[in-house]
Protein backbone atom coordinates (compact mmCIF):
# COMPACT_ATOMS: atom_id res chain seq x y z
CA UNK A 1 0.00 0.00 0.00
CA UNK A 2 1.46 3.24 -0.78
CA UNK A 3 1.91 6.00 1.68
CA UNK A 4 1.26 9.41 1.36
CA UNK A 5 4.27 11.77 2.34
CA UNK A 6 4.80 15.32 2.71
CA UNK A 7 6.90 14.85 -0.36
CA UNK A 8 3.59 14.27 -2.16
CA UNK A 9 1.39 16.91 -0.76
CA UNK A 10 4.33 19.13 -2.14
CA UNK A 11 4.54 17.86 -5.27
CA UNK A 12 0.52 18.29 -6.00
CA UNK A 13 0.73 21.90 -4.13
CA UNK A 14 3.52 22.62 -6.88
CA UNK A 15 2.14 21.43 -9.72
CA UNK A 16 -1.30 23.60 -9.02
CA UNK A 17 0.70 26.64 -8.45
CA UNK A 18 2.50 25.73 -12.10
CA UNK A 19 -0.88 25.40 -13.71
CA UNK A 20 -2.20 28.66 -12.04
CA UNK A 21 0.72 30.83 -13.47
CA UNK A 22 0.57 29.09 -16.75
CA UNK A 23 -3.03 29.94 -16.48
CA UNK A 24 -2.48 33.51 -16.30
CA UNK A 25 0.51 33.72 -19.07
CA UNK A 26 -0.79 31.36 -21.77
CA UNK A 27 -4.31 32.89 -21.83
CA UNK A 28 -5.28 35.16 -23.99
CA UNK A 29 -9.20 35.36 -24.32
CA UNK A 30 -11.33 35.75 -21.27
CA UNK A 31 -10.17 38.28 -17.65
CA UNK A 32 -12.36 35.54 -15.30
CA UNK A 33 -9.88 32.96 -16.28
CA UNK A 34 -7.25 34.95 -14.57
CA UNK A 35 -8.85 35.06 -11.55
CA UNK A 36 -9.21 31.86 -11.77
CA UNK A 37 -5.67 31.32 -12.07
CA UNK A 38 -5.21 33.27 -8.89
CA UNK A 39 -7.01 31.43 -6.75
CA UNK A 40 -5.44 28.09 -7.85
CA UNK A 41 -2.29 29.63 -6.71
CA UNK A 42 -3.46 30.71 -3.58
CA UNK A 43 -5.08 27.01 -2.88
CA UNK A 44 -1.65 25.57 -3.88
CA UNK A 45 0.14 27.89 -1.15
CA UNK A 46 -2.86 26.58 1.20
CA UNK A 47 -1.98 22.77 0.76
CA UNK A 48 1.82 23.64 1.36
CA UNK A 49 0.85 25.31 4.55
CA UNK A 50 -1.63 22.51 6.13
CA UNK A 51 1.04 19.99 4.63
CA UNK A 52 3.33 21.18 6.89
CA UNK A 53 2.03 21.86 9.74
CA UNK A 54 0.25 18.25 9.78
CA UNK A 55 3.52 17.18 9.03
CA UNK A 56 5.28 19.39 11.93
CA UNK A 57 2.74 19.22 14.38
CA UNK A 58 2.80 22.72 14.55
CA UNK A 59 -0.48 24.74 14.58
CA UNK A 60 0.52 28.75 13.01
CA UNK A 61 0.83 27.06 8.70
CA UNK A 62 -3.27 26.18 9.42
CA UNK A 63 -3.64 29.91 11.32
CA UNK A 64 -1.91 30.75 8.05
CA UNK A 65 -4.23 29.16 5.49
CA UNK A 66 -7.11 30.54 7.48
CA UNK A 67 -6.05 33.94 6.87
CA UNK A 68 -5.10 33.48 3.50
CA UNK A 69 -8.39 32.12 2.77
CA UNK A 70 -10.24 34.96 4.39
CA UNK A 71 -7.51 37.43 2.06
CA UNK A 72 -8.41 35.55 -0.77
CA UNK A 73 -12.32 35.82 -0.32
CA UNK A 74 -11.93 39.83 -0.08
CA UNK A 75 -9.44 40.10 -3.38
CA UNK A 76 -11.46 38.13 -5.44
CA UNK A 77 -14.68 40.97 -4.69
CA UNK A 78 -12.41 43.64 -5.52
CA UNK A 79 -11.07 41.77 -8.47
CA UNK A 80 -14.76 41.31 -9.70
CA UNK A 81 -15.47 44.93 -8.90
CA UNK A 82 -13.06 45.80 -11.29
CA UNK A 83 -13.31 43.46 -13.73
CA UNK A 84 -17.19 45.00 -13.78
CA UNK A 85 -15.72 48.38 -14.22
CA UNK A 86 -13.89 47.68 -16.70
CA UNK A 87 -16.47 45.76 -18.88
CA UNK A 88 -18.53 49.13 -18.43
CA UNK A 89 -16.45 51.11 -20.21
CA UNK A 90 -14.72 48.96 -22.74
CA UNK A 91 -18.02 46.38 -23.66
CA UNK A 92 -16.13 42.91 -23.36
CA UNK A 93 -12.94 41.46 -20.74
CA UNK A 94 -10.95 39.95 -23.17
CA UNK A 95 -7.45 40.03 -21.97
CA UNK A 96 -6.01 41.69 -25.13
CA UNK A 97 -8.45 44.16 -25.01
CA UNK A 98 -6.83 45.68 -22.08
CA UNK A 99 -4.21 47.43 -24.10
CA UNK A 100 -4.84 51.08 -24.72
CA UNK A 101 -1.68 52.02 -22.95
CA UNK A 102 1.86 50.37 -24.27
CA UNK A 103 5.60 51.03 -24.36
CA UNK B 1 -0.72 40.87 34.43
CA UNK B 2 -2.30 40.06 31.16
CA UNK B 3 -4.45 43.91 30.81
CA UNK B 4 -0.92 45.19 31.74
CA UNK B 5 0.89 42.98 28.87
CA UNK B 6 -2.34 43.74 26.64
CA UNK B 7 -1.52 47.77 27.31
CA UNK B 8 2.34 47.76 26.60
CA UNK B 9 1.52 45.64 23.26
CA UNK B 10 -1.21 48.52 22.01
CA UNK B 11 0.77 51.07 23.68
CA UNK B 12 3.79 50.21 20.67
CA UNK B 13 1.08 50.21 18.34
CA UNK B 14 -0.65 53.60 18.60
CA UNK B 15 -0.32 55.10 15.41
CA UNK B 16 -1.63 51.95 13.82
CA UNK B 17 -4.55 51.92 16.49
CA UNK B 18 -5.29 55.80 15.58
CA UNK B 19 -5.21 54.67 12.15
CA UNK B 20 -7.84 52.02 11.66
CA UNK B 21 -10.50 53.03 14.32
CA UNK B 22 -9.66 56.74 12.81
CA UNK B 23 -10.53 55.24 9.37
CA UNK B 24 -14.05 53.17 10.14
CA UNK B 25 -15.14 56.37 12.05
CA UNK B 26 -14.68 58.17 9.37
CA UNK B 27 -16.22 55.97 7.27
CA UNK B 28 -19.37 55.92 9.24
CA UNK B 29 -19.74 59.52 9.13
CA UNK B 30 -18.97 59.73 5.36
CA UNK B 31 -22.04 56.90 5.21
CA UNK B 32 -24.38 59.15 7.74
CA UNK B 33 -23.26 62.34 6.91
CA UNK B 34 -26.18 64.15 4.52
CA UNK B 35 -24.85 65.77 1.24
CA UNK B 36 -21.88 64.25 -0.69
CA UNK B 37 -19.89 67.08 -1.56
CA UNK B 38 -19.67 68.44 1.82
CA UNK B 39 -18.64 64.95 3.71
CA UNK B 40 -16.08 64.53 0.90
CA UNK B 41 -14.46 67.90 1.63
CA UNK B 42 -15.09 67.34 5.40
CA UNK B 43 -13.25 63.89 5.52
CA UNK B 44 -10.60 65.23 2.88
CA UNK B 45 -9.58 67.29 5.66
CA UNK B 46 -9.85 64.69 8.62
CA UNK B 47 -7.91 62.13 6.84
CA UNK B 48 -4.83 64.85 6.74
CA UNK B 49 -5.25 65.67 10.27
CA UNK B 50 -5.29 62.19 10.99
CA UNK B 51 -2.14 61.44 9.26
CA UNK B 52 -0.05 64.49 10.46
CA UNK B 53 -1.29 63.33 14.19
CA UNK B 54 -0.24 60.12 13.83
CA UNK B 55 3.38 61.25 12.44
CA UNK B 56 3.33 63.40 15.52
CA UNK B 57 2.51 60.08 17.28
CA UNK B 58 5.48 58.00 15.61
CA UNK B 59 8.18 61.00 16.17
CA UNK B 60 7.04 60.98 19.78
CA UNK B 61 7.31 57.42 19.94
CA UNK B 62 11.03 57.25 18.95
CA UNK B 63 13.70 56.67 21.47
CA UNK B 64 11.44 55.68 24.31
CA UNK B 65 9.01 52.59 22.52
CA UNK B 66 11.17 49.84 21.22
CA UNK B 67 10.15 46.13 21.50
CA UNK B 68 7.82 43.37 20.28
CA UNK B 69 3.93 43.01 20.56
CA UNK B 70 1.63 40.75 20.40
CA UNK B 71 3.66 37.69 21.16
CA UNK B 72 6.28 38.33 18.58
CA UNK B 73 3.84 39.20 16.07
CA UNK B 74 4.78 43.02 15.45
CA UNK B 75 8.24 44.97 15.79
CA UNK B 76 8.69 48.32 16.86
CA UNK B 77 12.58 50.16 16.78
CA UNK B 78 13.60 53.53 15.73
CA UNK B 79 14.53 52.63 12.15
CA UNK B 80 10.58 51.58 11.76
CA UNK B 81 9.18 54.28 13.24
CA UNK B 82 11.16 56.45 11.21
CA UNK B 83 10.00 54.70 8.20
CA UNK B 84 6.59 55.17 9.43
CA UNK B 85 7.01 59.11 10.24
CA UNK B 86 7.90 59.26 6.41
CA UNK B 87 4.88 57.33 4.84
CA UNK B 88 2.33 59.59 7.14
CA UNK B 89 3.74 62.70 5.90
CA UNK B 90 3.79 61.37 2.16
CA UNK B 91 0.43 60.38 2.32
CA UNK B 92 -0.57 63.77 3.78
CA UNK B 93 0.91 65.27 1.20
CA UNK B 94 -0.81 63.10 -1.28
CA UNK B 95 -3.41 63.72 -0.21
CA UNK B 96 -3.45 67.19 0.07
CA UNK B 97 -2.32 67.25 -3.86
CA UNK B 98 -5.61 65.01 -4.18
CA UNK B 99 -8.44 67.37 -2.76
CA UNK B 100 -8.94 70.30 -5.23
CA UNK B 101 -8.31 67.97 -8.31
CA UNK B 102 -10.80 65.59 -7.19
CA UNK B 103 -13.14 68.30 -6.51
CA UNK B 104 -12.68 69.39 -10.64
CA UNK B 105 -12.88 66.19 -11.72
CA UNK B 106 -16.36 65.34 -10.24
CA UNK B 107 -14.26 62.55 -8.24
CA UNK B 108 -14.92 63.83 -4.69
CA UNK B 109 -16.28 60.93 -2.38
CA UNK B 110 -15.36 60.29 0.99
CA UNK B 111 -14.73 56.78 0.14
CA UNK B 112 -10.94 58.08 -1.45
CA UNK B 113 -9.88 59.49 1.76
CA UNK B 114 -10.90 56.57 3.47
CA UNK B 115 -9.02 54.05 1.38
CA UNK B 116 -6.25 55.81 1.31
CA UNK B 117 -6.24 55.50 5.32
CA UNK B 118 -6.35 52.13 5.00
CA UNK B 119 -3.67 51.50 2.52
CA UNK B 120 -1.47 53.48 5.10
CA UNK B 121 -2.46 51.35 8.35
CA UNK B 122 -1.43 48.64 6.13
CA UNK B 123 2.01 49.92 4.98
CA UNK B 124 1.97 50.57 9.04
CA UNK B 125 1.80 46.86 9.74
CA UNK B 126 4.10 45.73 6.52
CA UNK B 127 6.94 47.61 7.92
CA UNK B 128 6.03 46.62 11.67
CA UNK B 129 5.92 42.95 10.94
CA UNK B 130 8.64 40.55 12.50
CA UNK B 131 6.26 37.68 11.20
CA UNK B 132 5.15 36.19 7.80
CA UNK B 133 1.26 36.30 8.51
CA UNK B 134 1.74 39.79 9.62
CA UNK B 135 3.49 40.24 7.05
CA UNK B 136 1.18 39.27 4.25
CA UNK B 137 -1.83 41.07 6.13
CA UNK B 138 -0.39 44.11 6.12
CA UNK B 139 0.58 43.52 2.28
CA UNK B 140 -2.56 42.60 1.25
CA UNK B 141 -4.63 45.84 3.44
CA UNK B 142 -1.95 47.81 1.62
CA UNK B 143 -2.79 46.44 -2.04
CA UNK B 144 -6.54 46.51 -1.66
CA UNK B 145 -6.79 49.61 -1.16
CA UNK B 146 -4.52 50.82 -3.58
CA UNK B 147 -6.09 48.22 -6.37
CA UNK B 148 -9.38 50.10 -5.68
CA UNK B 149 -7.68 53.56 -5.83
CA UNK B 150 -6.33 52.80 -9.06
CA UNK B 151 -9.64 52.20 -10.71
CA UNK B 152 -11.28 55.43 -8.75
CA UNK B 153 -12.16 57.18 -11.92
CA UNK B 154 -15.04 54.73 -12.49
CA UNK B 155 -16.07 56.33 -15.85
CA UNK B 156 -12.56 56.72 -17.35
CA UNK B 157 -11.34 53.26 -19.57
CA UNK B 158 -7.82 54.01 -18.77
CA UNK B 159 -8.31 54.07 -14.91
CA UNK B 160 -10.05 50.77 -15.27
CA UNK B 161 -7.52 49.03 -17.28
CA UNK B 162 -4.88 50.60 -14.92
CA UNK B 163 -6.99 49.26 -11.69
CA UNK B 164 -7.43 45.53 -13.98
CA UNK B 165 -4.03 45.04 -14.55
CA UNK B 166 -2.57 46.44 -11.61
CA UNK B 167 -5.02 43.89 -9.35
CA UNK B 168 -4.15 41.41 -12.15
CA UNK B 169 -0.57 41.30 -11.81
CA UNK B 170 -0.26 42.44 -7.62
CA UNK B 171 -2.61 39.43 -7.15
CA UNK B 172 -0.16 37.18 -8.95
CA UNK B 173 2.89 39.01 -6.64
CA UNK B 174 1.28 38.03 -3.85
CA UNK B 175 0.50 34.15 -4.22
CA UNK B 176 4.18 34.49 -5.66
CA UNK B 177 5.09 35.71 -2.03
CA UNK B 178 2.92 33.23 -0.09
CA UNK B 179 4.39 30.16 -2.25
CA UNK B 180 7.99 31.85 -0.79
CA UNK B 181 6.33 32.23 2.77
CA UNK B 182 5.08 28.77 2.72
CA UNK B 183 8.25 27.60 1.56
CA UNK B 184 10.13 28.99 4.64
CA UNK B 185 7.29 28.24 7.10
CA UNK B 186 8.55 24.83 5.65
CA UNK B 187 11.85 24.84 5.82
CA UNK B 188 12.09 27.04 9.32
CA UNK B 189 9.53 25.03 11.13
CA UNK B 190 7.97 28.54 12.22
CA UNK B 191 6.31 31.94 10.31
CA UNK B 192 8.14 34.45 13.24
CA UNK B 193 11.24 36.53 12.12
CA UNK B 194 13.17 35.49 15.22
CA UNK B 195 12.51 31.79 14.67
CA UNK B 196 13.47 31.63 10.89
CA UNK B 197 16.49 33.78 11.86
CA UNK B 198 17.80 30.68 14.16
CA UNK B 199 16.82 28.38 11.32
CA UNK B 200 18.74 30.17 8.66
CA UNK B 201 21.78 30.73 10.68
CA UNK B 202 21.74 26.61 10.47
CA UNK B 203 23.21 24.76 7.81
CA UNK B 204 20.36 22.13 7.08
CA UNK B 205 17.89 24.15 6.10
CA UNK B 206 19.58 26.89 3.99
CA UNK B 207 18.50 24.89 0.38
CA UNK B 208 15.20 24.80 1.13
CA UNK B 209 14.96 28.34 2.81
CA UNK B 210 16.43 29.76 -0.36
CA UNK B 211 14.24 28.33 -2.47
CA UNK B 212 11.23 30.37 -0.52
CA UNK B 213 13.17 33.53 -0.11
CA UNK B 214 13.79 33.64 -4.16
CA UNK B 215 9.88 33.44 -4.94
CA UNK B 216 9.49 36.05 -2.19
CA UNK B 217 11.68 38.52 -3.08
CA UNK B 218 10.33 38.36 -6.70
CA UNK B 219 6.44 38.99 -4.91
CA UNK B 220 8.37 41.87 -3.27
CA UNK B 221 9.80 42.67 -6.14
CA UNK B 222 6.60 43.36 -8.21
CA UNK B 223 4.96 45.60 -5.59
CA UNK B 224 9.08 47.16 -5.31
CA UNK B 225 8.19 47.80 -9.28
CA UNK B 226 11.98 46.57 -9.84
CA UNK B 227 12.77 44.99 -13.04
CA UNK B 228 12.01 41.75 -14.04
CA UNK B 229 8.51 42.31 -12.38
CA UNK B 230 7.94 46.13 -13.53
CA UNK B 231 5.88 45.72 -16.29
CA UNK B 232 2.65 47.26 -14.61
CA UNK B 233 4.06 50.20 -13.42
CA UNK B 234 4.06 52.73 -16.87
CA UNK B 235 0.40 52.00 -17.47
CA UNK B 236 -0.57 52.21 -13.88
CA UNK B 237 1.26 55.29 -13.29
CA UNK B 238 -0.34 56.77 -16.80
CA UNK B 239 -3.76 55.28 -16.34
CA UNK B 240 -4.61 55.88 -12.82
CA UNK B 241 -5.92 59.21 -11.63
CA UNK B 242 -2.63 61.35 -11.50
CA UNK B 243 -3.15 62.03 -7.41
CA UNK B 244 -3.13 58.49 -7.33
CA UNK B 245 -0.22 58.29 -8.88
CA UNK B 246 1.04 60.20 -6.87
CA UNK B 247 0.41 58.73 -3.33
CA UNK B 248 1.22 55.14 -5.46
CA UNK B 249 4.89 56.43 -6.34
CA UNK B 250 5.76 57.80 -2.95
CA UNK B 251 4.82 55.66 0.69
CA UNK B 252 3.94 52.32 -0.44
CA UNK B 253 7.48 52.44 -2.28
CA UNK B 254 8.97 53.65 0.97
CA UNK B 255 7.13 50.65 2.85
CA UNK B 256 7.59 48.24 0.29
CA UNK B 257 11.86 48.85 0.36
CA UNK B 258 11.53 48.86 4.21
CA UNK B 259 9.87 45.57 4.34
CA UNK B 260 12.23 44.03 1.78
CA UNK B 261 15.14 45.43 3.65
CA UNK B 262 13.73 44.40 6.85
CA UNK B 263 13.02 40.75 5.28
CA UNK B 264 16.80 40.50 4.17
CA UNK B 265 18.73 41.76 6.99
CA UNK B 266 16.82 40.37 9.98
CA UNK B 267 15.68 37.00 9.36
CA UNK B 268 17.88 35.76 6.91
CA UNK B 269 21.04 37.84 7.58
CA UNK B 270 22.64 34.93 7.91
CA UNK B 271 22.57 34.46 4.13
CA UNK B 272 23.26 37.62 3.13
CA UNK B 273 25.97 35.94 0.63
CA UNK B 274 22.57 34.05 -1.20
CA UNK B 275 20.57 36.88 -1.32
CA UNK B 276 23.04 39.30 -2.44
CA UNK B 277 23.19 37.52 -5.75
CA UNK B 278 19.44 38.18 -6.30
CA UNK B 279 19.55 41.77 -4.84
CA UNK B 280 22.23 42.67 -7.81
CA UNK B 281 20.39 41.52 -10.49
CA UNK B 282 17.27 42.72 -9.94
CA UNK B 283 19.32 46.56 -9.08
CA UNK B 284 20.91 45.81 -12.16
CA UNK B 285 18.07 45.23 -14.41
CA UNK B 286 16.17 47.76 -12.97
CA UNK B 287 18.51 50.57 -13.57
CA UNK B 288 18.71 49.58 -17.20
CA UNK B 289 15.34 49.30 -17.40
CA UNK B 290 14.65 52.83 -15.89
CA UNK B 291 16.96 54.97 -17.67
CA UNK B 292 16.45 53.59 -21.28
CA UNK B 293 12.11 53.21 -21.04
CA UNK B 294 12.75 56.78 -19.52
CA UNK B 295 14.35 58.40 -22.55
CA UNK B 296 11.06 57.22 -24.91
CA UNK B 297 8.83 58.32 -23.33
CA UNK B 298 6.55 61.87 -24.31
CA UNK B 299 3.80 61.20 -21.42
CA UNK B 300 5.27 62.64 -18.42
CA UNK B 301 3.64 60.15 -16.01
CA UNK B 302 4.75 57.60 -18.28
CA UNK B 303 8.32 59.34 -17.51
CA UNK B 304 7.67 59.04 -13.86
CA UNK B 305 7.29 55.30 -14.00
CA UNK B 306 10.23 54.51 -15.66
CA UNK B 307 12.23 56.93 -13.62
CA UNK B 308 10.86 54.93 -9.84
CA UNK B 309 11.75 51.92 -12.08
CA UNK B 310 14.96 52.83 -12.49
CA UNK B 311 15.23 54.82 -9.18
CA UNK B 312 14.47 51.47 -7.00
CA UNK B 313 17.63 49.92 -8.79
CA UNK B 314 19.78 52.48 -7.19
CA UNK B 315 17.87 51.88 -3.60
CA UNK B 316 18.53 48.02 -4.06
CA UNK B 317 22.13 48.71 -4.91
CA UNK B 318 22.50 50.30 -1.26
CA UNK B 319 20.70 46.94 0.16
CA UNK B 320 22.73 44.90 -1.65
CA UNK B 321 26.04 46.12 0.47
CA UNK B 322 24.77 43.75 3.22
CA UNK B 323 25.99 46.09 5.80
CA UNK B 324 24.32 48.45 8.39
CA UNK B 325 25.91 51.37 6.49
CA UNK B 326 23.81 49.88 3.39
CA UNK B 327 20.78 50.03 5.40
CA UNK B 328 21.52 53.59 6.45
CA UNK B 329 21.77 55.22 2.36
CA UNK B 330 18.78 53.04 1.15
CA UNK B 331 16.23 54.71 3.82
CA UNK B 332 18.28 58.10 3.06
CA UNK B 333 17.65 57.40 -0.35
CA UNK B 334 14.08 56.63 -0.30
CA UNK B 335 13.55 59.70 1.66
CA UNK B 336 14.80 62.05 -0.69
CA UNK B 337 13.26 60.49 -3.51
CA UNK B 338 9.86 60.51 -1.99
CA UNK B 339 10.40 64.63 -1.17
CA UNK B 340 11.24 64.71 -5.15
CA UNK B 341 8.62 62.49 -6.59
CA UNK B 342 5.85 64.29 -4.27
CA UNK B 343 6.96 67.49 -5.88
CA UNK B 344 7.44 66.67 -9.30
CA UNK B 345 3.85 64.91 -8.67
CA UNK B 346 2.77 68.32 -7.73
CA UNK B 347 3.84 70.11 -11.05
CA UNK B 348 2.24 67.89 -12.74
CA UNK B 349 -1.41 68.30 -11.32
CA UNK B 350 -0.05 72.15 -11.92
CA UNK B 351 -0.82 71.35 -15.45
CA UNK B 352 -4.20 72.12 -15.82
CA UNK B 353 -5.44 74.14 -19.32
CA UNK B 354 -8.67 75.42 -19.82
CA UNK B 355 -9.90 72.26 -21.50
CA UNK B 356 -8.72 69.93 -18.24
CA UNK B 357 -5.47 68.28 -17.26
CA UNK B 358 -2.93 67.72 -19.69
CA UNK B 359 0.26 65.39 -19.11
CA UNK B 360 2.39 65.11 -21.99
CA UNK B 361 6.15 66.19 -22.03
CA UNK B 362 5.84 69.17 -24.97
CA UNK B 363 3.05 70.39 -22.78
CA UNK B 364 5.72 71.82 -20.32
CA UNK B 365 7.27 73.93 -23.10
CA UNK B 366 8.40 77.07 -22.51
CA UNK B 367 7.47 76.65 -19.13
CA UNK B 368 10.13 78.62 -17.50
CA UNK B 369 8.81 81.69 -19.62
CA UNK B 370 5.25 81.31 -18.77
CA UNK B 371 5.29 80.37 -15.02
CA UNK B 372 8.92 81.03 -13.82
CA UNK B 373 8.43 79.66 -10.69
CA UNK B 374 7.49 76.53 -11.69
CA UNK B 375 9.56 76.07 -14.29
CA UNK B 376 12.11 76.61 -11.86
CA UNK B 377 10.48 74.01 -9.59
CA UNK B 378 10.22 71.18 -12.09
CA UNK B 379 13.92 71.82 -12.88
CA UNK B 380 15.36 71.19 -9.32
CA UNK B 381 13.15 68.41 -9.29
CA UNK B 382 14.33 66.92 -12.20
CA UNK B 383 17.70 67.56 -11.77
CA UNK B 384 17.55 65.89 -8.06
CA UNK B 385 15.51 63.33 -9.45
CA UNK B 386 17.98 62.34 -11.91
CA UNK B 387 20.91 62.53 -9.59
CA UNK B 388 22.24 65.69 -11.49
CA UNK B 389 25.13 67.34 -8.97
CA UNK B 390 24.79 69.03 -6.17
CA UNK B 391 21.45 68.82 -5.64
CA UNK B 392 20.11 66.95 -2.85
CA UNK B 393 19.70 63.64 -4.93
CA UNK B 394 23.32 63.47 -6.04
CA UNK B 395 24.10 63.01 -2.84
CA UNK B 396 21.28 60.44 -1.85
CA UNK B 397 23.10 58.30 -5.05
CA UNK B 398 26.55 59.43 -3.47
CA UNK B 399 25.70 57.34 -0.30
CA UNK B 400 24.45 54.60 -2.37
CA UNK B 401 27.56 54.03 -4.24
CA UNK B 402 29.73 54.89 -1.32
CA UNK B 403 27.76 51.59 0.65
CA UNK B 404 28.12 49.52 -2.51
CA UNK B 405 32.06 50.12 -2.48
CA UNK B 406 32.46 50.28 1.31
CA UNK B 407 31.21 46.62 0.72
CA UNK B 408 33.06 45.46 -2.07
CA UNK B 409 30.70 45.55 -4.72
CA UNK B 410 33.03 47.44 -6.91
CA UNK B 411 31.49 46.41 -10.08
CA UNK B 412 27.89 46.83 -9.20
CA UNK B 413 28.84 50.51 -8.44
CA UNK B 414 30.56 51.39 -11.44
CA UNK B 415 27.50 49.80 -13.40
CA UNK B 416 24.86 51.89 -11.62
CA UNK B 417 27.14 54.98 -12.27
CA UNK B 418 26.91 54.62 -15.60
CA UNK B 419 23.03 53.99 -15.51
CA UNK B 420 23.16 57.23 -13.75
CA UNK B 421 24.48 59.35 -16.20
CA UNK B 422 21.97 58.05 -18.31
CA UNK B 423 19.54 58.79 -16.33
CA UNK B 424 20.83 62.99 -16.03
CA UNK B 425 19.80 62.54 -19.80
CA UNK B 426 16.13 61.84 -19.43
CA UNK B 427 15.62 64.97 -16.58
CA UNK B 428 18.05 67.59 -19.48
CA UNK B 429 15.32 66.43 -22.10
CA UNK B 430 12.53 67.78 -20.05
CA UNK B 431 14.72 70.62 -18.78
CA UNK B 432 15.57 71.57 -22.27
CA UNK B 433 11.57 71.61 -23.21
CA UNK B 434 11.02 74.22 -19.88
CA UNK B 435 13.47 76.69 -20.93
CA UNK B 436 14.31 76.47 -24.44
CA UNK B 437 11.54 75.89 -26.49
CA UNK B 438 8.72 78.10 -27.70
CA UNK B 439 5.94 78.44 -25.07
CA UNK B 440 3.01 76.04 -26.03
CA UNK B 441 0.25 78.13 -23.84
CA UNK B 442 -0.46 78.92 -20.27
CA UNK B 443 -1.87 76.50 -17.41
CA UNK B 444 -4.61 77.71 -14.92
CA UNK B 445 -3.21 79.01 -11.50
CA UNK B 446 -3.10 75.72 -9.45
CA UNK B 447 -4.54 75.12 -5.89
CA UNK B 448 -2.89 77.06 -2.99
CA UNK B 449 -1.55 73.55 -2.00
CA UNK B 450 -0.28 71.97 -4.72
CA UNK B 451 1.23 75.22 -5.65
CA UNK B 452 3.27 74.88 -1.42
CA UNK B 453 4.20 71.23 -2.01
CA UNK B 454 5.84 72.15 -5.71
CA UNK B 455 7.40 74.64 -4.37
CA UNK B 456 8.87 73.28 -1.03
CA UNK B 457 9.50 70.24 -2.31
CA UNK B 458 11.67 72.10 -4.90
CA UNK B 459 13.46 73.88 -2.29
CA UNK B 460 13.93 71.15 -0.21
CA UNK B 461 16.65 69.93 -3.00
CA UNK B 462 18.74 72.31 -2.26
CA UNK B 463 18.39 73.02 1.53
CA UNK B 464 18.46 69.83 2.14
CA UNK B 465 21.88 69.58 0.85
CA UNK B 466 23.68 71.14 4.13
CA UNK B 467 21.69 68.18 5.80
CA UNK B 468 22.79 65.28 3.71
CA UNK B 469 26.19 66.64 3.85
CA UNK B 470 26.03 66.24 7.55
CA UNK B 471 23.88 62.39 7.23
CA UNK B 472 26.58 61.41 5.01
CA UNK B 473 30.14 62.56 6.65
CA UNK B 474 28.31 60.87 9.95
CA UNK B 475 27.90 57.58 8.40
CA UNK B 476 31.48 57.74 6.99
CA UNK B 477 32.97 58.18 10.45
CA UNK B 478 31.07 55.73 11.97
CA UNK B 479 31.58 52.90 9.32
CA UNK B 480 35.21 53.73 9.09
Amino acid sequence: MLEITLGHYLTLSAMIFTIGVFGIFANRKNVIILLMSIELILLSVNINLVAFSSHMGDLAGQVFAMFILTVAAAEAAVGLAILVVFFRNHGDIAVDGASMMKG
Amino acid sequence: MTTEMLLTDLRLMIPELMLAIGAMALLMLGAFWKGEAGAARLIMRLSIGLLILCAAAAVWMAGKAEGTAFHGALRVDDFILYAKTVIYLASAGALVLASKYLETERLAKFEYPVLALLAVTGMSVMVSSNDLITLYLGLELQSLALYILAAFNRDSLRASEAGLKFFMLGALSSGLLLYGASLIYGFAGATGFDAIAAAASEDGAKIGLLFGLVFMVSGLAFKLSAAPFHMWTPDVYEGAPTPVTAFYATAPKLAAMVLVARVLYEPFAAMTDEWRQIIVVLAVLSMAVGALGALMQSNIKRLMGYSSIGNMGYALVGLAAGTALGLWSVLFYMTLYVVGVLGAFAVILSMRRAEGMVEQIDDLKGLARTHPALGWSMTALMFSIGGMPFLVGFFGKLFVFYAAAEAGLWWLMLTALVFSTVSIAYSLRVVKVIWFDEPAGVFEPAPAGVALISRTAALATVALVPVAGVVLATAIAVSS
